[in-house]
C-alpha cells in the first residue's frame, strides 16, 4: 500500500530494495551507507525479501559477486561509498564492459587522505569514466525514485549498462524526511521482469562470457560498450516520464529552478541544490534575475540539453563538490563549459569547488556566488576561473 | 576468419562460437623442448591428461596414447607430474622450425 513515511536516505534505499527484491544483493558495510546494508540484512532475516544476500570480505568482492550473479542472469544490487567504491574500481569497469545492469546506491562520501566520513562527490566523480550511468539525488524522495528507475534504465535491452545512484553522505543518508513510498506491487510492476540476453544459467545455448581480447577485438568491444550508454538518454527520458505518469513525480536529465527569465544561473547537483533554491528565492525577492539548474544525470552527460538551457544566460557558476587536481576545472564545470563551446553566444562561466569533506554550504555562500556572477555579467570578465567556497583563505 | 565490426559483435564481450579455441594452435608457443610419450612405462593414471593446461594429451579408447603437438606448449607439467619410477613422459630437445609457422 502506498504510504507516507518519515525515512532517512539509507532507509529509503533499503525500502526500495525490499520492494524490488533483487535476486542477489552483495554488499559490504561502510559509513555512511552501512545502514542500507544492515537494513537489507534484517529484511532478509525477517523473510521480507527472498533474494540471496551475500556478505563478502570486501567491496572488491562485493562487486565481483554482483558481476557473477548478473552474468548468471540475476537482477543484482549493491551499496557502498567512498573507499568502498574505490576498492571496487577495477570491477566497476568489468561490470560495464560485460554490460551487466547492476544497480549500486552510492552514498557520496569524501576520499582519503585525510580520512573523512562526510559527504562530497569525490568517490563517484572518480568513477565517472568507468562506463556506469550516474544519477544524483537531491533528497530522500529523489534517492528512492532514482533507485527504482535505475533498474528500468540499466536493464533496458538497448542500454544494458550498470547504474549508480548517488545520495549525499549524512546530509541525505542520515537526514529524516517525508518520503512517499509507493505500493509494493506498483513498484514491482513498474520495474517489470529483467530479461538478460546471455544468462550463464541458460544451458541450452553455448557461449563464453568475458574471454580475453587482444589487439584484434578489444577496440570493437569497447566501441560496442559505448553504444549502450549512448542509447540511454532516450530510455532515461522515457522512464522518467513514465515514472511521472505512474507515481506523479516526473524526472528528466536536470531540473531548472526559476530559470525562465534568468540572466544568471548556478549549476549545482545533489543536496546543495536544495539550499541553492532557497538562496534563489531570497535573491529573486531582491529583484535579481537568477535561477538554478540541478543536473540529475551526469553520465551520460546531457550536454546538448544543458547547453540549450544555459546558452542565453549572461553568467553561469558551476559548483562542484569534488576537485580534479591539475585539471581545467572540476568535473561538472569542464563538462558544462565544453557543452557550450559550440555556441557563438554563450555565457561567461566560473567554477567553484565547495563542500569537500562535508563542509557546509549555506545560503550566504550562494549569495557570494551570485554577487560574483553579477560582477561578471556587468564587466564581461571572469577574473578567477576557479574559486573555493567557505574555505579559510 | 572474417573479423566482425563492432556492430556485428554480440553484446558484452560474449563469444558465441563455443569451442573456438581449437583454431588457436598453441603448439606454436613451444620453444626448445617437447614432451615425449613412452608407452611401455605408462600406468594409465591420467595425471598428465588432468594437469595438461591445453588438453594436449591424446586419448584413444580410454587410454593415453601420446601428445597432440598442435596444442602442446612444451610447459613440461605432464612430465613433472608423471608418477612412475621410469617416466612415461620425458622432455626432449626440439629443433624450432620457424618456417612452419602457424597453420591456417
Amino acid at each position: 500500500m502506498k504510504a507516507t513515511k518519515i525515512l532517512n536516505g539509507n532507509q529509503t534505499i533499503a525500502e526500495a530494495v525490499r520492494q524490488i527484491d533483487p535476486d542477489v544483493i552483495a554488499a559490504y558495510p561502510i559509513t555512511p551507507s552501512t545502514a542500507i546494508v544492515e537494513t537489507i540484512a534484517s529484511f532478509r532475516a525477517d523473510g521480507l525479501i527472498t533474494g540471496e544476500f551475500v556478505c563478502p570480505e570486501s567491496e572488491h568482492s562485493a562487486m565481483s559477486v554482483c558481476i557473477g550473479a548478473a552474468s548468471a542472469g540475476g537482477r543484482v544490487m549493491t551499496a557502498t561509498c567512498s573507499q568502498g567504491l574505490a576498492l571496487m574500481w577495477e570491477m566497476l569497469y568489468i561490470a560495464a564492459g560485460l554490460r551487466l545492469p547492476i544497480v549500486a546506491s552510492i552514498v557520496n562520501r569524501a576520499l582519503s587522505a585525510p580520512i573523512n566520513i562526510h559527504g562530497d562527490h569525490s568517490d563517484t566523480m572518480g568513477a565517472r569514466d568507468s562506463g556506469w550511468i550516474q544519477i544524483y539525488s537531491e533528497d530522500c524522495q529523489e534517492a528512492y525514485d532514482n533507485f527504482i528507475q535505475a533498474f528500468r534504465i540499466g536493464e533496458h535491452s538497448d542500454v544494458l549498462t550498470p547504474v549508480m545512484v548517488g545520495l549525499d553522505g549524512f546530509i541525505i543518508s542520515h537526514s529524516s524526511e517525508v518520503v512517499h513510498v509507493e505500493d509494493d506491487a506498483a513498484v514491482k510492476k513498474f520495474i517489470g521482469e529483467f530479461k538478460p540476453p546471455y544468462p550463464l544459467l541458460d544451458t541450452s545455448r553455448k557461449f563464453t562470457v568475458g574471454p580475453i581480447d587482444f589487439t584484434d577485438y578489444y577496440f570493437e568491444h569497447k566501441r560496442s560498450q559505448i553504444a549502450g550508454i549512448e542509447n540511454s538518454p532516450r530510455v532515461i527520458e522515457e522512464v522518467g516520464k513514465e515514472f511521472g505518469r505512474t507515481f506523479g513525480r516526473a524526472y528528466g536529465f536536470f531540473e531548472e529552478y526559476r530559470t525562465d527569465d534568468a540572466e544568471l544561473c548556478i549549476v549545482v547537483m545533489s543536496s546543495a541544490a536544495g539550499t541553492g533554491k532557497d538562496a534563489v528565492d531570497e535573491l529573486r525577492a531582491e529583484g535579481k534575475k537568477i535561477g538554478l539548474l540541478k543536473p540529475r544525470v551526469f553520465r551520460p552527460f546531457p550536454h546538448r540539453q544543458i547547453a540549450e538551457a544555459l546558452k542565453s544566460m549572461k553568467a553561469v557558476a558551476v559548483l562542484d563538490r569534488s576537485s580534479a587536481p591539475g585539471a581545467f576545472g572540476a568535473p561538472l564545470f569542464t563538462e558544462v563549459r565544453s557543452a557550450l563551446y559550440d555556441y557563438e553566444k554563450r555565457p561567461k562561466l566560473v567554477n567553484y569547488v565547495y563542500g569537500l569533506g562535508g563542509r557546509d554550504i549555506k545560503i550566504e555562500h550562494f549569495k557570494e556566488v551570485a554577487r560574483k556572477l553579477e560582477k561578471i555579467a556587468a564587466t564581461g570578465k571572469v577574473e578567477e576561473m576557479l574559486g573555493y567556497l567557505n574555505l579559510r583563505e | 576468419m572474417k573479423k566482425e565490426t563492432w556492430k556485428e559483435l554480440p553484446i558484452g564481450t560474449v563469444n558465441i562460437h563455443a569451442g573456438n579455441s581449437v583454431i588457436n594452435l598453441t603448439g606454436t608457443w613451444r620453444s626448445g623442448r617437447r614432451p615425449e610419450f613412452i608407452e611401455k612405462n605408462c600406468i594409465q593414471c591420467f595425471f598428465c591428461w588432468l594437469y595438461c593446461p591445453h588438453f594436449a594429451i591424446l586419448v584413444n579408447d580410454g587410454k593415453v596414447t601420446g601428445i597432440n603437438y598442435d596444442y602442446c606448449t612444451g610447459c613440461g607439467l605432464c612430465a613433472e607430474e608423471c608418477p612412475t619410477k621410469e617416466k612415461a613422459i620425458i622432455m626432449v630437445k626440439e629443433e624450432i622450425k620457424l618456417a612452419e609457422g602457424r597453420k591456417k
